[in-house]
């Protein structure tokens, strides 16, 4: 019960910042609309069945974020000077490494990361192994054991 | 201050739109499949970004300001998925990576 009310909340101020009117009609027509979208959600079994939505140290996310954005800069300027260098200096390269997540999440966060970074895309994911395309064989020696694989063990530790 | 933020907002526009156009390069330039998508990864992280965080300094704090950072947030969540699953239909459909380290142990004359 505390469940669904908290999701008709999350989805009712969802509808509110997208619409920005604040009319009874409206307001009306939100309330409803999160209602019955819960409703729907909960009769087709498609609500969330883990429960606990995000198991993350929140003190390991907060340095996280900043520190990924700023590998997002660097690794994007690599790409880019590649791009535009005369030679086009790339040596692409298939890595495969063992990541040191133990859960769900945890993979997922360090896999996304990996291809949200220009230069290196993860092809397959699992929890033995992963297969990672990147554009230069710098960029693919450096996965394994990265500072990134550190910091997304960091991130599920604390669940 | 007004034309700070309008000075700081269209370097970033402009940053934005410089590094589409890198990722537009980099498509024509790469010589694989596997290649342009890191090309194409330029485009979607640091254009994207750039100018949504642009178009965020000429926003202010009003309502569209928090609609342009749930689309940063989409698109940051939804574009590492879409790549991934684009290149794991490649490789699985047999579409072969052109690799640096395959010819590097060859002789060479």
């Amino acid at each position: 019960m505390f469940y669904v009310a908290g999701t008709v909340a999350v989805l009712f101020a969802f509808w509110v910042l997208l619409s920005g009117f604040f009319t009874p009609f409206l307001l009306t027509s939100g309330v409803g609309s999160a209602i019955v979208v819960v409703w729907f959600s909960r009769r087709m079994g498609i609500v969330a069945h883990e429960g606990h939505p995000l198991r993350l140290s929140m003190r390991a996310l907060i340095t996280y974020g900043p520190w990924l954005l700023m590998e997002i800069l660097k690794a994007g300027w690599d790409v880019t000077r590649r791009i535009l260098h005369p030679r086009l200096p790339i040596s692409p390269t298939m890595t495969r490494f063992k990541p040191s997540q133990r859960t769900d999440l945890g993979l997922i966060v360090h896999a996304n990361s990996i291809t949200l970074t220009p230069g290196t895309i993860s092809v397959e994911v699992g929890p033995d192994e992963f297969l990672v395309h990147a554009i230069s064989a710098e960029g693919g020696a450096s996965l394994d054991g990265s500072e990134m694989d550190r910091r997304v063990r960091a991130l599920e530790l604390a669940s | 201050m007004a034309t700070v933020l309008d000075v700081l907002s269209w370097g970033l526009l402009v940053t934005g739109g410089f590094f589409c156009i890198v990722g537009g390069v980099g498509l024509l330039r790469m010589p694989d499949f596997f290649t342009r998508m890191h090309a194409a990864g330029i485009v979607e992280t640091m254009g994207a970004g750039a100018i949504l965080l642009g178009l965020l300094l000429q926003a202010g704090l009003t309502l569209v300001a928090a609609k342009l950072l749930m689309i940063g947030l989409l698109l940051f969540l939804t574009s590492p998925a879409s790549t991934h699953a684009l290149a794991k239909a490649a490789l699985v459909r047999g579409v072969q990576p052109l690799l640096a380290s395959r010819e590097d142990p060859s002789p060479k004359p």
